[in-house]
């Protein structure tokens, strides 16, 4: 058994979702710079799926791809804690301001660079956008077949994956050959915790420019043990066409990005005491709104 | 002129309800444009679906029928939806952000290289100037929805590619009949021309649909918890509540993200969208995205310890306090106020 080659899509993502008091300016606005950046969570999810075929087939591997800035190395080395084999950053000035169509070229360059791929795996959707495009526009790109809403990768045989899909209003059992893209949903199980050992291995992985900013011998390194190197490609190491990057390249553009701010339509204020929810419910029952 | 497109999802030869709501949706535009409305239904025994798409307002309906294209897989639809696009080129197509619309959309945007916009909660046709290029477009689709974990609105184009499409989730638009005599043409399509032996390589397996049991949009009277109801037994409280004032229970992403209740009762952005005569939002604080799907409830009441909640601002009714202790109250005094 020789295992298949897998690649994991994943993104550094603003946790959107803990956007608490400290994380909004006097005016309303969002302060990003106060949000934590994280794993993408349904991107776990994929990385979960991932690590199963590699308990099941000797031989497998896994190598995360994230398009980001310098510091998006961390969701790297928070793959390789949990049992992936290597990572490539995919970080370029060219690439800001990319729209999903941009990114998803971005991404299919790449991977059509590398080749060597059996099964691309991605989460669903990024919380800090909810689009839930790039993973199909990247299959298109590589001219493969997709499979989105994956919950479990259930078997791979005669060079099938038999994926059950979890829908809005129902299940899907369906088989696909490889290559493909699967996209995996939030109700896949959760992702295994680091593992001590891993963690002692690649702690020090490190990108080029992350080795020149610590200022070390990374030459030496990078000898001595390579799997400690995070491979850094930029538009350099991809073949693409400039004008399909970053702004240039993104059809939609965003007009006008208005901050929700909260203005109060005036509410009756009423306490939890009784004579208050009192009032309050026969108020509703007299305006027949319940009752 | 070029008209505006809408993809109709089937389910057992039922055209879907977004894609209803999208049709009217789309027959407002294609009036405010001057052009023809045109829907595209994809599937198998699709004899007689006119009869429920016509009266919407469509001008055209394309029809691809074939025993292979149904139940929906990704690359045949993908396949018709792009050859037909290229030739019809669209300026706007739509379709519901579902499982099959986010499943298409993209695959079609990525062949066509047009710009897509994900669940968008309005859509305006406006012009936009471009300063730099001292250019002016007319009649661009503004394609407006929540971003950032639903801290900003972003109103997005896309001037130069086309068609300028966009996913809507259900409920979202309203749907209604325009007249239900209009008269259409049909286009029947010969699908061995729009695809190709290699779209039929993902086999089905098995496919369990469910009729969804839960009916949060149809509610007059929801009953909606947040995080901040604390745990799934908190919930039982909300579950009586609704079962004594005739209501469903309902819940914010956050309640559902940790597992008290199930997906189907989720509102908001990346749920339900709900129009009830009153919500009673318990221990939500009022994200835009959760805002977005209930905002125009008749009455809302919130209640949560945070007076300053952001729900509270589009509440008729705050109350400041524990939902573990006001909502036995608000089923004792409804309780003692109806005998």
């Amino acid at each position: 058994m020789k295992g298949y080659k897998i690649i994991v899509l994943a993104k550094q993502v603003p946790d959107t979702r803990n956007v608490g008091k400290d994380a909004m300016k006097a005016d309303g606005t969002v302060n990003r710079a106060a949000l934590p950046a994280i794993f993408n969570p349904e991107d776990l999810n994929a990385l979960e799926q991932a690590l199963r075929i590699k308990d099941k087939f000797l031989g497998t591997t896994i190598t995360v791809l994230t398009m980001g800035p310098g510091r998006a190395a961390e969701i790297i080395r928070e793959g390789l804690f949990r049992g992936a084999d290597d990572g490539i950053l995919l970080t370029d000035r060219a690439f800001a301001g990319s729209d999903t169509l941009a990114t998803s070229y971005a991404i299919a360059q790449t991977l059509k660079k590398y080749g060597n791929y059996d099964i691309i795996i991605a989460g669903r959707q990024a919380i800090d956008g909810d689009t839930a495009q790039v993973g199909p526009q990247v299959a298109e790109k590589l001219g493969i077949p997709q499979i989105t809403y994956a919950e479990e990768i259930q078997s791979i045989e005669n060079g099938k994956v038999t994926v059950k899909r979890r829908l809005e209003r129902g299940v899907e059992v369906v088989k696909c050959p490889m290559p493909l893209v699967i996209t995996v949903n939030g109700s896949a199980p959760d992702c295994r915790a680091r593992n001590a050992k891993l963690i002692m291995k690649y702690k020090h992985a490190k990108t080029v420019t992350e080795l020149q900013v610590a200022n070390d011998d990374y030459i030496q390194l990078y000898n001595d043990r390579p799997y400690l190197n995070i491979k850094e490609w930029t538009v350099r190491d991809i073949e693409v066409d400039m004008n399909e990057l970053g702004l240039n390249g993104s059809p939609t553009k965003v007009k006008k990005v208005d901050n929700v701010v909260l203005q109060s339509k005036g509410a009756k204020v009423i306490t939890s005491s009784d004579e208050d929810i009192n009032q309050l419910m026969s108020e509703l029952i007299e305006n027949h709104t319940i009752g | 002129m070029n008209s505006v497109f809408v993809y109709c999802e089937i389910e057992e030869g039922q055209v879907a309800e977004v894609s209803m709501e999208l049709l009217t949706k789309g027959r407002a535009l294609a009036t405010e444009l001057e052009v023809k409305l045109e829907a595209i239904a994809i599937g198998y025994k699709l004899d007689g679906i006119e009869k429920d798409i016509f009266p919407y307002g469509v001008d055209v309906l394309h029809i691809a029928d074939d025993k292979r294209l149904a139940p929906y897989t990704t690359l045949p639809h993908t396949s018709v939806v792009v050859k037909l696009f290229e030739e019809e080129k669209p300026q706007i197509a739509l379709m519901g952000a579902s499982s099959i619309g986010r499943d298409l959309g993209p695959r079609v945007s990525s062949a066509l290289h047009s710009g897509l916009t994900a669940d968008c909660t309005s859509l305006v046709i406006g012009n936009h100037e471009d300063k730099k290029l001292d250019k002016v477009y007319e009649n661009l689709l503004y394609q407006i929805r929540a971003a950032f974990g639903g801290n900003i609105v972003a109103t997005i184009i896309n001037p130069d590619c086309r068609p300028q499409m966009a996913t809507v989730r259900e409920g979202v638009m309203k749907k209604e009949i325009l007249d239900p005599k209009y008269k259409g043409k049909i286009n029947k399509l010969d699908v061995s021309k729009y695809t190709s032996d290699m779209d039929f390589v993902v086999e089905m397996i098995e496919r369990h649909m469910e009729k969804s049991k839960i009916n949060i949009k149809g509610a007059g009277i929801i009953v909606a918890g947040g995080y901040g109801v604390g745990s799934k037994e908190n919930f039982n409280l909300l579950f009586e509540l609704a079962e004594v004032l005739g209501g469903e229970v309902g819940a914010s992403r956050a309640a559902v993200d940790s597992g008290y209740v199930e997906h189907g009762r989720q509102i908001g952005q990346t749920g339900t969208t709900v129009r009830p005569k009153l919500y009673i939002a318990c221990g939500i604080s009022g994200q835009i995205q959760h805002r977005a799907g209930m905002e125009e409830s008749a009455q809302i009441i919130a209640i949560n310890t945070d007076p300053e909640a952001p729900i509270n601002s589009i509440a008729d009714y705050v109350i400041t306090g524990d939902v573990a202790e006001i909502i036995p109250k608000m089923i004792k005094f409804y309780k003692a106020n109806t005998k």
